[in-house]
């Protein structure tokens, strides 16, 4: 397939090329309702996070704007209080959790070789439930209320005593439905891994972001559960009038709510972060032209993180007042994590060092991600160590913290991811001009609002309050942090602008536009209903170079990385 | 599982079994959420409410529903060598003594209801029929898969073809059946 020249008049696609399988078939676009193809169901799963992220991104604007000035009255502490936490649990349940599941929905089959996901009906099944959790969370706004008790939902603060409004009732309903498909989701892509990789594909030559995601969805399945019994238990407390964390006489705890909570919530941060992890682990060796350093260690590390990352839940407790004993146990593994996640740094850093770097987007997005996630995992470190938890916990650290974790590391994975697929999915590059103002923006403004919230956190001011009263550097540092809100809001209208304008006119991208090494470069782009029309052989990490350099196949299957 | 059968190997690779092992590995951490959860609370738990849990008949009552993954293993061996009235025969016996356990089950929560003590009594009673009531709910779930596989059976559209299915529910109910041994231990014995 030829490609244009930038400035030329957009190719038209022809009728097999075409983004998407023809849809005037049958019954046209309701055939999107029915449809169980692993690629437009990934594609739904994506475009309803991308939606969410609009709404929980406009939530955060409000946020900054309510925050912009000491003493400001544009939202209600009630307002305020339901704002936030839906912003925290739309981010994470209704965007980063679903688009990464999306995308591997639509990719990770293509990288092993499949023709679908092991189970295509479920896989339906698993999006329908997931939206249908989103759409009753917010249903809750027919009700006059939003679930208003922080992402955390803290006992007993969440009990029927002092929330008695029915928004969170509709918060846990359905945060326990989007936990169900997340599960079906969870099991589709294991099997699907574990029976339909192509020939020649063993474990050692699986992509890494497949690995991940397979460790990922392994964390779906044993942190999504108990989380959803802690829901049941909570929806107990409040509609069957039941005793598990009411703090009165009756003896329920409030603690058990917060270790439910957090055994879930730690293996959660993980789950947002491996799958960005693992499209790091695919992006920069790509535009670095090396194969990536250690292979084994970027998988080991994976799975050394996901078996630490139930280990470590009550460091997001110190405050409770545990006793010595289990706090110094929990700093200890909190530290310990921090190795094999610093591993993968040094494993992109030093694929990067000495490459021949392509500097597009992707790798611009995937280069931001490493210091910033470095940063976030810096701040990570410190929270291990109790002390110093007591002093800054509940403070504006802990939001630069976990927003350089979430947005500057996940965030930007997934924005290296979807630049680097996005060719994939539609048969078009998203435009680089676009794509460089939305980077360099993004940038700007993430580090902008971010970086001034780690000062104000040792300055003491407090997280989770609706206003802050004039003490000195609050307020400029305050509104330094809301300008870089709106730059960062910017460049996300630009970045959804660039997914618009891109689909009807972007450079048409043939099967391989970046000369990547993976099997869903074999096909085209987009790829055929069934996916492949044959696949190349297998016999390495990187069977398309083998392809393209016969030569050096060989001597490359030699690599520790090319062997079974 | 049996040695003469070529095909006995087979099924254990098929995506439905797969599938259905990670999915029994999540189920297990939400039993062990809510087993720990009734640890963590008994220390709070009333005396009175507590000694009204008839042990030695619940006991006899969970017999029959162990005795049930024997039977489910003779029906699915029946299977896998093809004698399906042999197999039938045996799923209605698994059947029948899952209902019993129900059975047993239903007269404990009716008592406890007679002496008031409901859901909403206190600590104890919220941990016991969260812990119960979801067992409970995974053999009523259970039951329905066998009765579907039975009928299908009786009404000759279950071949080998459907090997994957029989295996993948044959270790489904004994999941649901290990769990209540933890669950009993838990309940009945352990925090009594």
């Amino acid at each position: 397939m030829a490609q244009k020249s930038m400035g030329a008049a957009p190719e038209a696609l022809s009728p097999h090329e075409h983004p998407f399988p023809p849809l005037n078939r049958g019954w046209g676009w309701l055939t999107w309702f029915s449809t169980t193809d692993h690629k437009k169901i990934g594609i739904m799963y994506m475009v309803t996070s991308l939606f969410f992220f609009g709404v929980g991104g406009i939530e955060a604007l409000l946020i900054r704007i309510q925050l912009a000035a000491p003493n400001a009255k544009v939202l209600s502490p009630q307002e305020y209080d339901a704002i936030f936490t839906m912003h925290g649990t739309t981010m994470i349940f209704l965007v980063v959790m679903p688009i990464f599941i999306g995308l591997a929905n639509y990719i990770l089959p293509l990288m092993v070789g499949a023709r679908d996901v092991a189970f295509p009906r479920l896989n339906a099944l698993g999006y329908w439930v997931f939206l249908l959790g989103g759409i009753v969370i917010y249903l809750a706004l027919f009700t006059g209320s939003l679930a208003n008790a922080g992402w955390f939902s803290y006992a007993p603060l969440s009990e029927s005593a002092f929330t008695s409004r029915p928004g969170l009732d509709y918060w846990a309903a359905g945060l326990i439905e989007t936990g169900v498909g997340t599960i079906a989701a969870a099991v589709n892509l294991i099997v699907t891994v574990v029976r339909y990789r192509a020939t020649g594909m063993t474990w050692r030559r699986l992509p890494l972001f497949v690995w991940m995601m397979v460790i990922t969805s392994l964390l779906i399945l044993f942190a999504l559960t108990p989380l959803n019994a802690g829901l049941i238990m909570l929806l107990g407390d409040r509609i069957l009038h039941m005793h598990f964390f009411r703090a009165n006489a009756s003896g329920g705890s409030a603690i058990l709510w917060q270790h439910i909570f957090w055994f879930f919530g730690h293996p959660e941060v993980y789950i947002m972060a491996l799958p960005a992890f693992g499209i790091m682990s695919e992006v920069v060796p790509v535009f670095s032209r090396k194969p990536i350093f250690g292979y084994t260690f970027v998988a080991g590390s994976g799975i050394a993180i996901g078996l630490l990352s139930f280990g470590v839940w009550v460091h997001h407790m110190f405050a409770v007042g545990l006793g010595v004993p289990m706090n110094a146990a929990f700093s200890a593994t909190s530290m310990l994590i921090a190795v094999p996640t610093g591993v993968k740094i040094f494993n992109w850093s030093t694929t990067m060092f000495q490459g021949k770097l392509r500097l597009d987007t992707p790798l611009l997005f995937a280069a931001a991600m490493i210091i910033q996630f470095v940063i976030g995992g810096i701040t990570g470190v410190m929270f291990a160590v109790a002390p110093i938890d007591w002093q800054l916990t509940d403070t504006y650290f802990v939001v630069a913290h976990f927003h350089y974790v979430l947005f500057g590391g996940s965030m930007f994975g997934l924005w290296a991811g979807i630049y680097y697929w996005y060719p994939k999915v539609t048969g078009r590059m998203m435009s680089e001009r676009l794509g460089k103002w939305h980077f360099w923006l993004a940038v700007i403004g993430f580090n902008m609002t971010f970086f001034v919230q780690h000062i104000l956190g040792v300055m003491g001011m407090a997280r989770r309050v609706y206003t802050y009263p004039n003490l000195p550097g609050y307020g400029t540092l305050n509104l330094i942090s809301t300008i870089g809100a709106f730059i960062l809001g910017t460049a996300v209208v630009l970045f959804l602008w660039n997914i618009v304008w891109s689909f009807r006119k972007g450079k048409v991208a043939g099967d391989n536009p970046w000369d990547a090494w993976t099997l869903e470069w074999a096909t085209t782009s987009p790829p055929p209903e069934h996916n492949f029309e044959r696949l190349p052989p297998v016999r390495s990490a990187r069977p398309l170079f083998d392809l393209a350099h016969p030569e050096l196949a060989d001597a490359h299957a030699a690599q520790p990385e090319g062997n079974a | 599982m049996t040695t003469a059968n070529t095909t006995a190997a087979k099924p254990r690779t098929n995506k439905h079994i797969i599938g259905m092992l990670f999915f029994i590995g999540s189920e297990i951490f939400f039993f062990l959420t809510l087993l720990s959860s009734y640890a963590y609370l008994s220390g709070a738990f009333g005396n009175l409410p507590r000694s009204s849990l008839a042990v030695p008949r619940t006991l006899i009552f969970s017999l029959f529903l162990w005795a049930s993954s024997l039977t489910i293993w003779i029906a699915e061996r029946n299977f896998h060598r093809r004698r399906f009235g042999a197999y039938r025969g045996w799923m209605v016996i698994t059947i029948l003594l899952g209902l019993t356990f129900l059975t047993g089950q239903g007269i404990e929560y009716t008592e406890l209801f007679r002496k008031g003590i409901a859901l909403n009594y206190d600590v104890f009673s919220s941990a016991f029929f969260t812990l119960t009531g979801f067992h409970g709910l995974h053999v009523v779930t259970g039951l329905i898969m066998l009765s579907s596989l039975t009928g299908m059976s009786f009404a000759g559209k279950l071949g080998p073809e459907n090997e994957s299915a029989v295996v993948s529910l044959s270790y489904y109910w004994h999941f649901v059946d290990a769990v209540w041994i933890a669950v009993f231990c838990v309940a009945y014995l352990i925090f009594i």
